[in-house]
């Protein structure tokens, strides 16, 4: 048999799914574009079937982060434009996402971009206790690293931040808050 | 064969709504940009009866979306813009939830979703949430009640997630896989709506003689709808026999414990009101509503119900 057109040639499995998870690894987040996906630990998975078809496994922060649409766009082209013939995203529920797959490079870009990196995140298993007080949280101010902040809401911009104000520099600041 | 809104080149640089349409998969009505189950395992576990996970799922999905709707009317309109932002934050939540529970459902039992005309590109979960009458919606009462004053705002959701968390701890070890993920999450989401409501139905009721009163008119005003979040359907009580959902009459001793942490830390009695009646002993979940629900879905429906096929 002879080939009727030119194929290139097959390039490793191994080194096929090494570049897919660096190019989806890359991929930013669309409301915090200083963390890529795989910082936010929303990418969950990238495999490569086949010589060229990748499977992006993503975690919603929210049920209702209007986002996931976005990152599956970007995704998808990314993806496509480094030459992958079929991309395919699907999402994964279970388990839940946690601000603890928050990675240290992802809680360093927070901070330096004037965000508060969330603390460890409370059980989320066996009956959740009612906190009538606010959420006591030891959070530095992301401009002038004062301790001394307070907690103005504990609802922010998006669903997962909650809005703080330096008692200090009397900046306003967000705060990712721990899920 | 779609009405499509478009705008030419020339005009784009004109236009301030040109850049939202450069990325066509917003999540709207009618964008149809992805299924919001795509890769979860949807199967259904053996032994369970698919249309009762599916009528159950809708029952929560349509609490969902109702409480979703009238905690999202408050935007623009509370008395802070912290607590605005808080508002929708709860209200956006809430829809994430309903948009997962209604695809749920429409995934185990296609037949309860309503036929469209060909080329309608609107998903599952939205002929669920538009094309539905208020006689088909499943939610409990509590959530459909016309929205009254922030005192009024405090106690709905005080109320709603005191209970709904109780019932969610329990699902997330449902046999279900979607419907214990979806609890799995909202449980995080919820316990924040709680906590919000609680902090200030305490602030109100120890605030001034104008909050605290205007609270305890509001918690006598919802109270008589407090019981019917504890009757077991027969969907409820079957659903939670094969494994897959909650009775909420089995949680409602914790429901109440939590409760009464709330009212003991505002000073405020349990309200001495009656609950109120079903229709023919007909309630929410039997799809017997008020009239408010109504006005709300003719608000709500009339621009998907106008153009089944539209897409923006």
């Amino acid at each position: 048999m002879t080939p009727t057109r030119a194929t290139r040639a097959p390039r490793s499995p191994r080194r096929q799914a090494a570049r897919a998870r660096a190019v989806a690894s890359a991929v930013t987040d669309p409301e915090l574009p200083m963390l890529t996906l795989a910082d936010l630990g929303v990418l969950r998975g990238v495999d490569v079937v086949g010589d060229s078809h990748v499977v992006v496994e993503i975690t919603p922060t929210y049920s209702g982060c209007p986002a996931m649409a976005a990152m599956r766009d970007d995704l998808v082209r990314e993806l496509t434009g480094a030459g992958f013939d079929r991309v395919e995203v699907r999402v994964s529920l279970d388990p839940a996402w946690t601000t603890d797959w928050i990675t240290p490079d992802g809680r360093a870009a927070l901070a330096a971009a004037g965000i508060s990196p969330p603390g460890p995140a409370p059980s989320s298993t066996g009956p959740i206790p009612l906190t009538l007080l606010p959420t006591a949280r030891q959070v530095r101010c992301p401009q002038c690293d004062s301790p001394a902040t307070e907690l103005v809401s504990e609802f922010g911009s998006t669903a997962c931040k909650a809005q703080y104000r330096c008692s200090c520099c009397l900046e306003p600041f967000d705060h990712v808050k721990e899920i | 064969m779609t009405e499509h809104v478009h705008t030419s080149p020339e005009d784009e640089h004109e236009s301030a709504y040109s850049g939202l349409l450069v990325n066509d998969a917003h999540w709207a009505f009618g964008t149809d940009f992805e299924d919001p189950l795509a890769g979860v395992d949807t199967t259904i576990p053996e032994g369970i009866d698919a249309p009762t996970l599916a009528a159950y799922a809708l029952m929560l999905g349509d609490d969902s979306l109702v409480m979703s709707h009238r905690i999202a009317e408050w935007t623009s309109n509370a008395p802070e813009l912290e607590d605005d932002i808080a508002l929708s934050n709860i209200a956006l939540d809430l829809l994430g939830q309903a948009r997962l529970l209604l695809a749920r459902a429409a995934k185990a039992d296609e037949s309860i979703v309503p036929a469209l005309p060909d080329g309608s590109p609107a998903p599952p979960e939205d002929a669920l949430a538009f094309f539905r009458e208020a006689h088909e919606f499943r939610n409990v009462r509590l959530a459909e009640v016309v929205n009254g004053d922030f005192a009024e705002a405090t106690v709905r959701v005080l109320l709603f997630s005191v209970w709904r968390l109780a019932v969610w701890e329990q699902l997330r070890t449902s046999r279900d896989h979607v419907l214990a993920a979806v609890a799995a999450k909202g449980v995080k989401e919820l316990a924040y709506h709680r906590d919000y409501a609680a902090r200030w139905f305490v602030t109100l009721a120890q605030g001034t003689d104008e909050s605290r009163s205007r609270l305890l008119a509001a918690l006598d005003a919802l109270w008589p709808l407090w019981p019917e979040l504890f009757d077991t359907h027969p969907v409820e009580a079957a659903a939670a026999g094969s494994g897959v959902g909650v009775d909420p009459a089995t949680v409602r001793e914790s429901a109440e414990a939590v409760l009464d942490q709330v009212l003991a830390a505002a000073d405020v009695p349990r309200p001495e009101v009656a609950r109120r009646a079903g229709v023919l002993g007909r309630t929410g979940r039997d799809g017997m509503h008020g009239e408010p629900l109504s006005r709300m879905l003719a608000e709500m429906q009339s621009v998907a119900r106008a153009h089944p096929k539209g897409l923006w």
